[in-house]
This record gives C-alpha cells, structure tokens and sequence, in this order.
C-alpha cells in the first residue's frame, strides 16, 4: 500500500504582522501619554472621592510642604494685565525689562517688596529658594494678588474665574496656611474655588457608594 | 552572433560540476524584534501612572455677623482635627460637669461611623457638622474630612467650618499630652 504522506509544516511563523502590532502600540501609548509639566513645586496633593477633573487652565494656587504660597497664573490671555494691574495697585514701579521678566516667569513666589531685587538677578531663583507670598493675617499679599485678579476679569463671567481658581496644597502643608489663603480669596469676594486632590474610589458600604453615583456638581 | 551573457555567477558560464551562488533569503527573523517591542510596551504601560487630578468643589460662607446660624444641640455634632491625624468629636455643646466624658478621641478610620451613625439618628433639619482644626492639623486632614462629609451624603449646609475655642484648644493639649501624641 502505498504510504500516505503528511506534508511537513515549517514551524516558522511570520513575525511581521506581529511586530507591526506591538510597535504600533508601543508608539500609540507613547505619544497618546501625556507628558507631565515638569513639575517645579513638588506637592502631594491628598485623595478625595471628587471625580470631577481639574480643569487645564487654571489660576494655581500651590501650598508647598513647608508653608510657603506660590501664585500660578494658567490664564496666558490676561496675565499681563493681571501684572500690570498689580504694578500699578501697589506702585512696585517695576520697569519694562522687568515686567517682561515676571511675566515670563511660570509662578510668582515672592514678597512684594523682594520682588523687584529677585526680578533683577542675573540668575533665576530656584523654587526652593523662593520665600514664598506672604498670607499672614498682618500682610495677606495673597489677597492684593487676587485684588489684581478679580480687578483683571472685572465684567466677565465670573463664573468662568471661579472655576479657574485651583488651590493645589501638600497634604502636609499645616491648616492655618490653607486658612490664610481662604482669607485671602474670601477677601476680594471669590467664595467658590476648587482643591486640586487626587482620585480615590468611594469605599464599599458608604453612604456614596450606595446610592452609586459619585459627587456630581 | 554576439550574445551578451546575462547569467550570474561573474561570467562563468554555467556546465556541469559549476557551484550555483547560493541565493540568501531576504527574510529577517522578527522574533527579537517582536520581543523587545513588546518589552518596551509593557514598560511604558506599567510605568504610566493614571493618575488624573481632580477637582474638588469648595464653597465659603460669607464672613456676616448677622446671619449667624443657630444649630440645634441635640443635631449638633463637633468635629475637631488635632495634630498627628488625631480627630475629636462631641455631641451638642460641652458641659463643664460633663467636659471628661463627652469629649472624645478616635482616628480618620473611625469618624466615618460616627458621623453614619449620628446623620441616621437625627432629622435630617437638626442635622450639623461643625469642624473645626487646630493649628498643628495638616491641609490633607482638611480636605478629608471634608471629603468624609461626602462619602457619608451629607448635604451641603449641614457641615461648616468653623474657628476653634480656647476651651477646645486646651482640651485637645491636654488629651494629647494624655496619649503621648507628639
């Protein structure tokens, strides 16, 4: 009888389309990560259940692990004359080179009366050097620079400035600044701000977690 | 006639006993190439933190001395953050015969119940959370607590942030210095 003969299969299999995939991917995940702004104020922010996301475009208020106050101003389209404003508000007299220069700076950390000497250096000051804006109840600069601000987007919607106002603090940073800062908001008559905190899932058996929906607001 | 010669193998005209040049494949093994691709993916999936900052809503009441808000005692619970994570609480208002008992420690592990326990236990109208932190608290023992009045559905409004009393302040100095709290 003659043998019936299997045909040997190669056992190579063609990897092109397989890698095609996997470098596909490998490119998608890359360039669809969003790169984290290199981040000058190192914070860790607590968690909170909130699962609204913070908006991209912001008036950053950032509280550091030891106290100190930084000012960022996310809003590129009125921060000049937001620093203009405060220029003139409380007559720094700043000249042009230097208004270039603060206003070309990514965040305002500083007294206002070592602002004109910080702005004058050859060098930049690194952050951890920077004193911070002061906020104690007897001089709340914190307060003038918001003054600036509302004065800035005086006859728009004030909604919109609200939801801009993002306070981003180190869990560690001690209650009495965050109070300070409160002070400082509630000064120039901006009651509605928002905490930058990282997510959190609602714990199992809460009161949230029954009715099954997240804060919605 | 001249022919031109088109066969490979550097003019040798192909006989018998002639070695053909061996042709090589143009097929690459991809398997390494496969392998790293993939090590690179898993890399860069697993070192991505998804991580997403969220915003969480702060309202503030407006500083008026008029419209002080009266709170009932018996739906009234204070909520008091000391130093080292320590949370205090009382019910109602402090009685200076009572002072020793009704104040009382526990942890952010323990309030969650307790403030459960005291919304199911009193109308919903009664119901106040009043907080109040010590200068040695931190940020993130505010905004938890905050966010404890979240998971715990109280309505806004029935929760308000207010400045502690001396009395508070001492009862807490010294419960602290009772438990060894640094």
């Amino acid at each position: 009888m003659p043998k019936v003969k299997i045909p040997r299969k190669s056992t190579n299999i063609d990897m092109t389309a397989m890698c095609d995939v996997a470098f596909l991917l490998l490119s998608f995940f890359i360039l669809a990560t969003k790169q984290k702004p290199p981040e000058v104020l190192a914070v860790k922010t607590p968690t909170s259940v909130s699962s609204t996301a913070a908006p991209e475009k912001s008036i950053l208020i950032t509280l550091t692990k030891d106290g100190k106050v930084f000012l960022m101003l996310g809003d590129e389209t009125k921060k000049n004359a937001i620093i203009d404003d405060f220029n003139t508000t409380r007559g720094l007299q700043l000249t042009g080179p230097e208004l270039a220069r603060l206003k070309k700076s990514e965040y305002i950390g500083m007294p206002v009366n070592k602002l004109k000497s910080v702005l004058n250096m050859q060098q930049e000051v690194p952050a951890n050097l920077m004193e911070g804006i002061p906020t104690d109840s007897s001089n709340n600069e914190l307060a003038y620079w918001f003054r600036s601000i509302t004065n800035a987007y005086k006859g728009e919607d004030q909604r919109k400035l609200q939801e801009m106002i993002l306070v981003k603090g180190d869990g560690e940073a001690l209650y009495p600044i965050f109070k300070n800062v409160k002070q400082a908001l509630k000064a120039n008559e901006i009651f509605k701000f928002r905490i930058v905190t990282e997510g959190e899932t609602v714990p199992v058996g809460s009161e949230l977690y029954k009715t099954g929906k997240t804060e919605k607001k | 006639m001249a022919e031109m010669d088109t066969s490979s193998g550097g003019g040798h005209k192909k006989g018998p006993g002639v070695k053909k040049a061996k042709k090589l494949s143009t097929r690459v093994d991809l398997t390494p190439m496969v392998d790293l691709g993939f090590l690179l993916l898993t890399f860069f999936v697993f070192t991505t933190t998804m991580s997403q900052s969220t915003a969480m809503n702060m309202n503030e009441p407006k500083d008026d001395p008029n419209s002080q808000m009266k709170v009932k005692n018996s739906g009234a619970m204070t909520i008091l953050l000391g130093k080292g994570n320590q949370v205090y609480y009382y019910y109602g208002q402090l009685m200076p015969e009572t002072i020793s008992q009704d104040f009382k420690s526990t942890t952010f592990k323990g309030i969650r119940e307790l403030i459960a326990a005291k919304k199911n236990a009193t109308p919903i109208d009664d119901l106040m959370y009043i907080i109040k932190s010590d200068e040695k608290s931190t940020f993130k023992n505010a905004i938890d607590i905050l966010d404890e009045m979240t998971i715990s559905a109280v309505p806004p409004g029935h929760y308000a942030e207010v400045d502690m009393t001396d009395v508070e302040k001492m009862l807490i100095k010294t419960t602290e210095q009772a438990n060894g709290i640094q």
